[in-house]
């Protein structure tokens, strides 16, 4: 139910609003059902928002591909996720500091991590993880919710060098399950400091349904308990999503503390390519009822109406996609093999002497 | 030079690197205008301002997740955890966080985090505030521990760890904090990570110890002495990395090595210390090393303190048992 008299950026970024009803501005019909939320955007900058969606659509099939060829190591599936995921990064500049889960691949690459980095990463090679000093990320995380520790004291330190910039953040579901969802929440909160959380509820944390994480009615709602904005939000629909982010980093950027966003989508595929499968836990006619919602279907109608979008357009990023998964992945694959020895050495600024032994070890059997 | 405790040598560490470096930042439980639970951030919010020494919210996940944020955002974080039992609410954020940074990274992120935090047993705190959990954490690549067994050491090891930058955990037993004083040199200097210290030059053993166990290997050392055995001791200070240098020249200097920690037997840092001279120096050895260490209990309810922990007599009677044999 959409109560519209909450449906304000003012009004959704009140600590002290307790309606937690879904903002929508694009329905699944392609229509724009609240026209006040609408986020300015230029002709240009709604096609480069569709042109990402259907780029990572794409790279997810070229993902299960190249997973299927045993070409990569860990691939969390993005289909599906689209428009929260894209909605919510693009709101962001390089100053933000980006603190991404396993499954948030597409923000770093939009953040500017080279693809095949991307694919370095999933491989389990370090280079994918080595960064320049000046990007802004941390690379994705594997225990669910350390990163909203780390993002709240990213945030803190943002806000005491004087810089207009975020932290930004993403769990799941099951993620705003953990105590440190709580703690990096509650710690921003404390300290004002400007950070954006973003939950990314898609129904499922692995096999267990979203109903079994928590009794509470919504995810947002746990902002009350840290006296923060929390704000629900069609996850489908990029506009939204966007336009909720973004009113969100310049509340959070004014000084006014942190803010709490879910955005409700889902996974078409499983919750890695590593093993579950879907069928198996979720129930019939789930995979069709988010179908009708799908992101990129309501986008593509309403740009195609407005004249901004055509089967052409939608082939060639399509097929630039593949093209540069193609590109990255053989850029993946030139990395040089990996060394224990290099391991060793990055382990401290300055080896110990044990460390220095094991070095020379290494060292020696690698140049056999 | 001015007469001090352990933990005014420990505050003038700080204050000395406060004032040095503006990045650095002092933040845990109750630090701010209280100055710690045992008063080692005295004074320091009112000297350097509540945005460089501040209270988090009670959390210790958070404390730790504040600290890899800030690094990344250029700081030098001190962070407390108000008493070493509560580590296993940090755990993640200590082992499996700030520690694989650099690796994870490829080298090209520091995280020059100093964890300090109160330890040990012998003064009647409640559950789960005493537990020796140094060798958990020394365990985990990526951090390097430090304790120090005196104010001189404290000072000039607490400034090196907070120059250090990766993840130092510096622990501080709580039962030296006030129980002597000693000449503590004003200003700043430092003492390496790593490098063990020879407390005292002897012939008929080595005693190695860190933490308050090194105060118990003194009085032992002078019982020994009425005794006509001439022990030397060994102060490990850091007990990750070791000095493994050390080690090995007291083991061939005097052949007969007695371990003393006050963590229980099972696994840890003396089992680390042991294997290592084992492996690196045993047809130096005239005797099996013997080790002195708490029974495999969990810690004790205060009353029992006493009764649990190694003191002196059980150093005398393990020091023995490697000199008759």
């Amino acid at each position: 139910m959409v109560k519209k008299e909450t449906q304000t950026i003012e009004a959704l970024l009140d600590a002290n609003n307790f309606d937690f009803s879904t903002v929508k501005v694009l329905d699944e019909s392609g229509k724009i059902v609240n026209e006040a939320l609408m986020p300015e955007l230029s002709d240009e900058e709604l096609v480069d928002f569709m042109e990402k969606m259907v780029f990572y659509r794409e790279w997810n099939e070229r993902m299960f591909a190249l997973s299927r060829q045993g070409r990569l190591g860990f691939v969390a599936p993005t289909a599906g996720q689209e428009a929260s995921q894209l909605g919510t990064v693009l709101a962001t500049t390089s100053d933000d500091v980006l603190f991404p889960g396993y499954r948030d691949l597409p923000q770093l690459m939009e953040h500017g991590l080279p693809r095949h980095k991307a694919f370095l990463w999933s491989k389990g090679h370090v280079d994918g993880s080595t960064y320049p000093e000046d990007f802004r990320a941390y690379p994705p995380q594997i225990i669910i919710g350390a990163q909203y520790v780390q993002a709240a004291g990213a945030a803190l330190g943002i806000k005491k060098n004087g810089r207009k910039a975020i932290a930004m953040t993403w769990t799941g579901d099951g993620g705003s399950s953990q105590g440190d969802f709580y703690e990096g929440i509650n710690y921003a909160g404390a300290y004002k400091a400007p950070a954006v959380f973003v939950i990314q509820n898609n129904g499922w944390a692995i096999s267990t349904p979203r109903e079994s994480q928590t009794a509470a009615p919504t995810l947002a709602q746990k902002a009350v308990a840290a006296g923060i904005p929390g704000i629900q939000v069609d996850g489908m629909d990029i506009l939204a999503v966007y336009a909720v982010t973004k009113a969100a980093r310049e509340f959070a950027i004014e000084g006014n503390g942190p803010v709490l966003i879910e955005t409700l989508c889902y996974r078409y595929g499983a919750h890695s390519l590593s093993g579950d499968d879907p069928k198996r836990y979720q129930p019939e006619g789930a995979q069709e009822h988010w179908r009708g919602l799908d992101p990129l279907n309501r986008f593509r109608i309403f740009l195609t109406e407005k004249g901004l979008w055509t089967e052409e357009r939608e082939e060639e990023v399509v097929a630039q996609a593949k093209e540069e998964a193609k590109q990255a992945i053989q850029d993946a694959e030139a990395a040089p093999k990996q060394k224990v020895s290099d391991f060793l050495k990055n382990m401290f600024e300055e080896a110990d002497q044990i460390t220095q032994e094991q070095i020379e070890q290494y060292e020696a059997k690698e140049n056999k | 030079m001015a007469q001090m405790t352990m933990i005014q040598a420990i505050t003038d560490a700080l204050d000395i690197e406060l004032n040095k470096d503006d990045r650095t930042l002092i933040f845990g439980e109750d630090v701010g205008k209280n100055g710690g639970v045992f008063r080692a951030t005295e004074g320091l919010q009112d000297k350097h301002g509540e945005d460089r020494v501040f209270n988090t919210p009670l959390a210790e996940s958070g404390i730790g997740g504040l600290a890899i944020g800030l690094s990344m955002e250029g700081f030098r974080p001190i962070m407390e955890i108000q008493f070493f039992g509560f580590l296993f609410e940090v755990m993640d954020s200590i082992a499996g966080q700030m520690s694989r940074t650099r690796f994870r990274m490829g080298g090209s992120r520091n995280m020059p985090i100093t964890v300090r935090s109160p330890f040990g047993g012998g003064v009647a705190t409640p559950e789960m505030h005493a537990d020796s959990l140094e060798g958990l954490i020394a365990q985990s690549p990526g951090v390097k521990v430090v304790i120090p067994s005196n104010p001189y050491d404290a000072k000039g090891l607490l400034i090196s760890s907070i120059r250090d930058n990766d993840p130092v955990v510096f622990l501080e037993h709580m039962k030296l904090y006030r129980s002597f004083r000693e000449e503590v040199p004003e200003g700043e200097y430092t003492i390496p990570l790593g490098e063990a210290n020879v407390v005292k030059e002897g012939t008929d053993v080595s005693i190695i110890a860190y933490g308050a166990m090194v105060r118990e290997a003194i009085a032992a050392a002078e019982t020994l002495e009425k005794e006509g055995i001439n022990a030397e001791i060994i102060d490990l200070r850091t007990v990750y990395p070791l000095d493994i240098d050390t080690l090995i020249k007291t083991t061939e200097k005097t052949g007969r090595v007695v371990v003393v920690q006050e963590a229980q037997r099972q696994a840890g840092v003396g089992e680390k210390v042991i294997s290592e001279i084992s492996q690196r120096a045993v047809l130096s050895l005239k005797a099996p090393i013997q080790f002195v260490a708490a029974p495999n209990t969990v810690y004790p309810f205060g009353m029992a303190e006493k009764e649990w922990l190694p003191n002196a007599n059980d150093i005398v009677e393990a020091v023995k048992e490697a000199t008759v044999f």
